[in-house]
């Protein structure tokens, strides 16, 4: 249609800018979080993640050497350092006095009311002469205006995974969440088989029941199932939240798996139960094979909502540490660690990692699967 | 380690367990009225008729056990005491209606059923209208639906992030107290602001779903015959007006569908909020107050009659899908 309109380029750089606005909208804050998750915990503290890939200008305190570490030399006592040592950077300027943090130069040469000169250089190397032995026990306050360079560091992920628990709680997500995207698609792909080529009284009904399903809210479902796994014996235990996985995903398998296969063409099928093949054989060979992208795109769905759920893992899983999912392991960091940035940002991408993983890689099923399951029934 | 190895045991037990059930009973049933032999018309129809209900006997003990069942049981529960042994009655229903949080509940849950959707299904359709005529658009597109893979309870984290607040004259640290800072404002801690901190909320779960609405409405977009639309432009249409005058009027349907469809998912928000403020400063909604009454007041009562509000909130929806769908399949 452009074609025959003819575009005019106003219009077409206000779209490429509305879209570059909301582009930006939706990637930042990820972004944002991302960034932090590689910045220690004094970065995060001290400055907006906007800015860790400019160097960040600071005003620090720092205290030389103690009294004791003085030599002497050709009649002077020197106290010699590096306030910078061991994490690089550059001193803008520097002080003694409290008041005045940055009244000096690097390189200049400051003279302490008591008479011993300071003097510090850029890099960070300091010297204090006094003409006689220096006595006490600290060492001398120097405020300075550092510009540290951008850092990144990948000791929060280090941290995450092997003191805070995210590692053990990557494994539960995965033992909840393998089993449960698995089982619901074989059971629904034999009865979504059953109503979508099947004649039999009653079809239309459950059809329409199972529609119906699609929206139950899960809330109904957790008193009356949490008190039925405690009295079948089966309490908080993995075996429960696979079932339940299984229950509140068939719904959506079933519907999505039988508008597919109903779509497949007939001369198929009937041709294959002309040639005597019983339902079991078409079943497996030729209705499963061809319904591969639906199967796809319902697993991508479960997969996701199984990994991402927090809801039906609070409650049918314990919380101890061989059952603590990374949802609920980082809503109970969100508790804990409020403040501790660096830990959250970390786990945090620890547990979406995977699913964003998956996303870009399958994102074709996702989509073709979120298009039959919304426009086509409704 | 070993725990994923019993996870994987289990999967391959559970599909083999499926795969023998199926075919064992497929097995008997023909073992019982073969399909040949002087009786084999009439084993052929019977064997038929049976032949549906092996097929669907898994998935429909699992639909009835995890969800009719416990539609019934919560019905129950909610006429019953916080043990679920004595009956009270109406005394539950009674309490929702004095109880301040289920009234703040409810009017924030209306709020979110206003603003959620609309936000949703408006943004999803600029985005979907603008990328369609870019180059980079698929690009574009991917990165707005990104946040769709992403757990409610890790975009709470990205969020409260960006709402960080830190005390007047320090460094802000959270993207929104910093650009309100640097435009010369004052910093808040935003989630604490009682009414507004539930805008605040919203705004997490409209940039969860537009990627939804915009994956969706786009399909539809380009859907549209061409014919309409080159008719309009000859007819002299601006680009403006073909959008709303010809383009939106023929995809009402589907705009109907993701509306519907971001409903529901907002009657059953809870991770959202309850990682961001757990109800307090007036944020309270219905699945984490049902939530709160279950696990910290241990009232299966009240919870579950908090659960049966929330189903008679969906309910029209699910009239209406079933309705749609019979109509489809005539």
């Amino acid at each position: 249609m452009d074609n025959i309109a003819g575009t005019r380029a106003r219009l077409t750089w206000a779209v490429n800018l509305a879209v570059l606005a909301l582009v930006l909208l939706w990637t930042l804050p990820t972004a944002g979080l991302l960034i932090s998750s590689f910045r220690d915990r004094d970065q995060i503290a001290a400055s907006g993640w906007w800015t860790a890939l400019a160097p960040s200008e600071r005003a620090e305190q720092f205290r030389a050497a103690p009294p004791s570490a003085a030599v002497e030399a050709s009649g002077a006592w020197v106290i010699e350092g590096n306030l910078l040592a061991g994490r690089g950077g550059e001193i803008r300027a520097f002080g003694i006095n409290v008041n005045r943090p940055a009244e000096f130069p690097p390189g200049a040469t400051a003279t302490h009311p008591q008479g011993q000169r300071i003097t510090v250089a850029a890099d960070g190397a300091y010297s204090i002469v006094h003409d006689a032995q220096p006595t006490g026990t600290t060492g001398q306050r120097i405020f300075a205006l550092t510009l540290t360079p951008p850092r990144f560091t990948f000791e929060n992920y280090r941290t995450v995974l092997f003191s805070e628990g995210i590692g053990q709680s990557f494994l539960n997500t995965m033992t909840v969440t393998i089993p449960a995207t698995v089982i619901p698609i074989l059971v629904a792909a034999f009865a979504a088989y059953a109503l979508a080529w099947m004649e039999f009284p009653g079809r239309a009904l459950i059809i329409a029941a199972i529609v119906g399903l699609l929206v139950v809210p899960l809330q109904m479902a957790l008193i009356p199932l949490l008190q039925l796994h405690n009295s079948i014996g089966i309490g908080k235990a993995y075996l429960g939240i696979w079932l339940a996985h299984t229950g509140f995903g068939l719904p959506l398998a079933i519907y999505l798996l039988r508008n597919y296969m109903a779509g497949l063409p007939r001369e198929i099928i009937e041709s294959a139960r002309v040639d005597g093949a019983t339902d079991f054989q078409i079943f497996l060979r030729i209705i499963l094979p061809l319904s591969f992208p639906a199967l796809a795109s319902f697993a991508i769905f479960q997969f996701l909502w199984v990994w991402n759920d927090l809801l039906v893992a609070t409650v049918f899983l314990g919380n101890n540490e061989e059952q603590l999912v990374m949802t609920g392991r980082l809503r109970e960091l969100l508790g804990s660690k409020g403040g501790e940035w660096e830990i959250l940002a970390a786990s945090a991408f620890v547990s979406i990692a995977v699913p964003l993983v998956v996303f870009f890689t399958m994102q074709k099923y996702l989509v073709r699967g979120l298009l039959a399951g919304s426009v086509k029934g409704g | 380690m070993e725990q994923l190895f019993w996870a994987a045991f289990t999967m391959v037990a559970g599909v083999f367990g499926c795969v023998l059930y199926f075919w064992a009973s497929n097995f008997l049933l023909d073992a019982a009225w073969p399909p040949r032999g002087p009786r084999a018309g009439a084993n052929i129809t019977r064997a038929n008729a049976i032949r549906p209900w092996l097929f669907l006997f898994p998935a429909l003990a699992v639909l009835v056990i995890y969800l009719v069942y416990p539609v019934f049981n919560s019905m129950w529960l909610s006429l019953h005491d916080s043990t679920g042994r004595r009956f009270v009655g109406a005394a539950n229903w009674g309490w929702l209606v004095e109880d301040a949080k289920f009234r703040e509940s409810m009017r924030n849950n209306l709020l979110w059923l206003v603003v959620v959707p609309a936000a949703a299904t408006l943004f999803g359709l600029a985005a979907a209208a603008l990328t369609d005529r870019l180059r980079w658009g698929n690009l574009a597109k991917s990165l707005i639906f990104m946040p769709m893979a992403i757990s409610f309870i890790g975009a709470a984290v990205i969020w409260k992030f960006i709402y960080d607040y830190r005390a007047e004259g320090q460094e802000q640290i959270g993207l929104l107290n910093a650009i309100v800072v640097a435009s010369g404002g004052a910093p808040a801690a935003w989630i604490t602001v009682p009414f507004w901190n539930n805008f605040f909320l919203m705004a997490i779960l409209v940039w969860i779903q537009t990627g939804f609405a915009m994956v969706i409405l786009s399909a539809a977009l380009r859907g549209i015959p061409e014919e309409t639309i080159e008719a309009a432009i000859l007819d002299g249409a601006g680009p403006w007006q073909v959008f709303w005058k010809i383009k939106v009027p023929q995809i009402w349907g589907t705009i109907a569908v993701v509306w519907t469809t971001v409903t529901i998912l907002v009657l059953k928000v809870f991770d959202i909020v309850l990682a961001m403020t757990n109800g307090q400063w007036g944020s309270q909604v219905l699945a984490n107050l049902m939530f709160d009454w279950m696990f910290r007041g241990f009232d299966y009562g009240r919870a579950s009659s908090v659960a049966m509000v929330i189903m008679l909130l969906v309910t029209p929806i699910m009239v209406w899908n079933i309705r749609n769908a019979r109509a489809e399949m005539r």
